[in-house]
């Protein structure tokens, strides 16, 4: 069945709508988080309970992408009356069927409560994590089941399609994003309509549509969610920026390790061609548009935007010189529009609800939302979607829940191997474009580490600079060998055989570098040493004045003397009777850390 | 004089019969899709040893240079054998703020092999990976494609006692 028209698309959808006919959906969450948690057995034992009970006819099982919440996982959400159990284990289908779905009564002991809260809440809506977020570029993850159309449909997919194609010339679709203010999520927040406009203006008819989906920041998930949860989203925009931009032809360049990914595009893909979404002559409107997958193979610099096009090429994706930019000569030398996942994702609900709605979000310079991987030493792990603007504080702490133990925050990382760290004292800083440039971080793909009192900021730096000079594709010698000067450096430092001047040669290299690499890799490589250094230089003087700590001792005021430690040492150094302070013979330590691990009452101080 | 890792003959014909329907499957520029097709290839063959690249190379026409400089590049690529079980330890951020290292560490001193090292038994191979997308499970180890989140390093043990028990009751 092939739509033609925007009234056929808005009959399809009534049928669809009619197609429903089942009063209750549950709503289990299958993105890799909760995968990994046996999220599929759920889904299935759920499904032949629900049949077992003849149920089946009214209540139907949904597999969803990523809730967000990946820290209360696997979660399930009962629609209409969006009842959310979390941490659900195969054990508790029993429980849920028997209960919920034949006596009617909430299963209780699933609910989630806030932390140190009694209060059982019933809704999802209704946690802390949630309320200060909002859902645009997410907003289908986790509430459809992104493989069926119909559902995307049904959410009014495909109708900022047809909307383009019935009233807009490709210039109002311009004209649409750039008034909205929309900048470019993959990390250099570009304005997505003034690059869409160049783009279009650029000579020639050959023309290409590129999706960024490499997503190398290690510790990010955004676009991975987002491709996973609501694909069609992504595959609708790029019909629409295609359109605009005028050309007939797209790609998504996929980072090999998304396997499961990719093959969900395929399927999606093929889908939108057989109801005349993607190919000959979309919606009945004469344009042309076909979207093709092509594979990286593991190199984190290919999602530089000219590397991406070498490697989509089939060459070693080394990077380019700018100019000229993608947008003259990009792939196969022909003019090219790169944009991001999450980007992408934005495009429809603008369309749809209008520039000015879009622009209201956010602050002056940063419209709209963005969303984050929140990980590291905090209590709710997942992926949020905030207004931009809004503070590092209420991010860690209101929707964050703060340090799972208590201990203190002392730092977030923002931005990945580009970015930087911005220390407690700076958390009302509000998270836009700008403002985490002038404190030396920046937004990159999105990923916020949280640390702890606890965290080794060198060793955090020297993870990174390990990352940077692994993935330096070797072509300048600034970046190829500098990194690796620069690494050598700090493990001299962590290995306490460094000096104080070897500070100063980590400022300098650093700097070197920053002006000197080619591509962005090499220009930000130094950012994490060089932030990290800024602002805790007391951590690098211990290691360069070798007066740094390296074994553990224990707080005599908080040890209450449970004997757990000496128990778990494995080298037998520390002594002490039952209920009484314990101590640490320092000089048989070899700092593997189990007491620190196993002690009830964090007294154990880490060095 | 022939050289001996260059000899072609040695590769399963069967697997280059299916490769050869894949290469001839793709549509339009086939040697653009070089990429495409050493992941096939490495899916088929399980790594790319060099006479598989050079059959590659013939198959595209292009120089054997030109697509070593392709294998080398991409850390996905493998030119030595791999393992039956690859384990594979995430050492992206999130896993490592938590960790992750230590597992590492773990895994190498119980298998006896560095990272990117096939077990004498030919039965793992270890390797880092960054970031698998699992980071609300950090740290996170895979062994093909099983994920185990929040693995500490003890859990190793049981991991690795888990695959080599599945080896003696095959055998
Ligand atoms: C080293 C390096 C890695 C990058 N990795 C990514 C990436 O993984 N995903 C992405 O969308 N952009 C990445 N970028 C940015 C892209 O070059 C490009 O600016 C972006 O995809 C444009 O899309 P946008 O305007 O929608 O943000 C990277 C840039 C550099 C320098
Ligand atoms: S800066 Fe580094 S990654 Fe970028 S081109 Fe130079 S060597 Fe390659
Ligand atoms: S760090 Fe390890 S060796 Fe040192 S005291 Fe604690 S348990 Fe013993
Ligand atoms: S585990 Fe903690 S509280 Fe218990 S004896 Fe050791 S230091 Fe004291
Ligand atoms: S950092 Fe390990 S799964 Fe993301």
């Amino acid at each position: 069945m092939k739509i033609a028209s925007y009234q056929e698309l808005k009959n399809w959808q009534k049928k669809c709508q009619n197609n429903k006919n089942y009063k209750i959906n549950v709503l289990v969450c299958t993105g890799t988080s909760c995968l990994s948690s046996d999220s599929q057995t759920l889904v299935e034992m759920l499904e032949s309970a629900l049949e077992s009970h003849n149920l089946q006819v009214e209540i139907k099982v949904i597999k969803t992408g990523c809730f967000g919440f990946c820290g209360q996982g696997p979660m399930i959400k009962i629609e209409p009356d969006e009842i959310t159990y979390v941490k659900v284990k195969v054990e508790d289908i029993e429980d849920i069927v028997e209960n919920h779905f034949l006596k009617n009564t909430t299963v209780k002991r699933l609910l989630y409560k806030e932390p140190g809260q009694t209060k059982l809440l019933e809704k999802s809506s209704e946690m802390q994590f949630y309320k200060k977020q909002m859902r645009v570029a997410l907003r289908n993850c986790g509430e459809i089941d992104p493989e069926n159309i119909e559902d995307y449909v049904l959410n009014d997919g495909y109708f900022a399609l047809a909307k383009v194609l019935e009233n807009y010339s490709p210039d109002e679709v311009i004209k649409i994003i750039k008034d909205s203010g929309l900048r470019g999520r993959g990390g250099g927040g570009f304005s997505t309509g003034l690059k869409w406009e160049l783009t279009r203006k650029s000579p020639g008819n050959e023309k290409y549509l590129i999706c960024n989906a490499d997503e190398g920041d290690p510790g990010a998930f955004m676009d991975r969610s987002i491709l996973e949860g609501d694909p069609h989203s992504v595959i609708e925009a790029m019909i629409i920026a295609g359109y605009a931009i005028g050309a007939n032809n797209g790609l998504i360049y996929i980072r090999a390790e998304y396997a499961l990914v990719t093959e969900r595009l395929r399927r999606v893909i093929t889908d939108a061609r057989k109801y005349g979404l993607l190919g000959k002559d979309i919606l009945g409107s004469g344009f042309d548009f076909d979207i093709e997958i092509k594979l990286g193979a593991g190199a984190f610099v290919c999602g530089e935007e000219t590397a991406l096009i070498r490697s989509m090429e089939g060459f070693r994706g080394e990077p380019d010189k700018k100019p000229p930019f993608p947008s003259q000569a990009g792939f196969r030398g022909k003019p090219s529009n790169v944009n991001n996942v999450e980007t992408f994702a934005n495009i429809p609900v603008i369309i749809l609800n209008g520039a000015e709605w879009f622009a209201k979000i956010g602050t002056k310079k940063s419209k709209g939302t963005k969303v984050f991987s929140l990980v590291g030493q905090i209590r709710n792990i997942g992926l949020v979607e905030v207004p931009m603007g809004t503070t590092i504080k209420e991010m860690i702490y209101d929707i964050g829940g703060g340090h799972p133990e208590e201990r203190e925050i002392k730092a977030i990382q923002i931005g990945g191997p580009s970015g930087g760290v911005i220390t407690k004292e700076y958390f009302d800083t509000q998270i836009d474009y700008d403002s985490l440039v002038e404190m030396g971080a920046m937004m990159g793909s999105g990923g916020i580490i949280v640390m702890d009192e606890d965290t080794d900021m060198v060793q955090i730096a020297k993870f990174y600079l390990d990352f940077i000079q692994d993935e330096s594709c070797g072509k300048c010698t600034p970046c190829r060998i500098g990194t690796k000067r620069m690494y050598e450096i700090l493990e001299r430092l962590v290995n306490m055989e460094g000096s104080p001047e070897d500070l100063n040669s980590l400022r300098t290299l650093g700097r070197i570098i920053k002006d000197t690499s080619l591509c962005g890799l090499g220009q930000t490589s130094a950012n994490p040493v060089l932030s990290t250094m800024k602002y805790f230089p007391e951590e690098y003087e211990a290691y360069a004045y070798k007066t740094k700590k390296t074994k553990y001792s224990i707080d005599p005021k908080k040890c209450v003397g449970c004997t757990k430690c000496a128990k778990a040492c494995p080298v037998e150094c520390i002594e002490g009777k039952i209920r009484e302070p314990h101590i640490i013979n320092e000089s048989e330590c070899i700092a593997c850390g189990s007491c620190y691990e196993v002690c009830p009452v964090n007294a154990v101080i880490k060095p | 004089m022939k050289n001996k890792i260059m000899d072609m003959s040695t590769l399963d014909k069967r697997l280059l019969k299916e490769l050869d329907d894949y290469i001839n499957s793709l549509d339009g520029d086939k040697q653009e899709h070089l990429i495409l097709v050493l992941h096939k290839a490495q899916e088929l063959f399980g790594y790319l040893p060099q006479n598989l690249q050079l059959y590659v190379a013939r198959k595209l026409n292009l120089s054997s240079a030109r697509v070593n400089g392709v294998v080398t590049f991409y850390s996905f690529f493998n030119e030595e054998p791999v393992g039956k079980y690859r384990i594979s330890v995430c050492m992206g951020t999130a896993c490592f703020v938590k960790g992750a290292d230590k597992v590492l560490e773990r895994v190498q001193d119980l298998l006896k092999i560095q990272k990117d090292r096939i077990s004498e038994d030919g039965l793992f191979t270890i390797n880092d990976v960054r970031c698998i997308g699992a980071c609300g499970l950090a740290p996170v180890l895979t062994v093909n494609d099983k994920v185990y989140g929040k693995v500490k390093p003890n859990d190793v043990d049981d991991i690795i006692r888990y695959y080599r028990g599945l080896e003696n009751e095959n055998s």
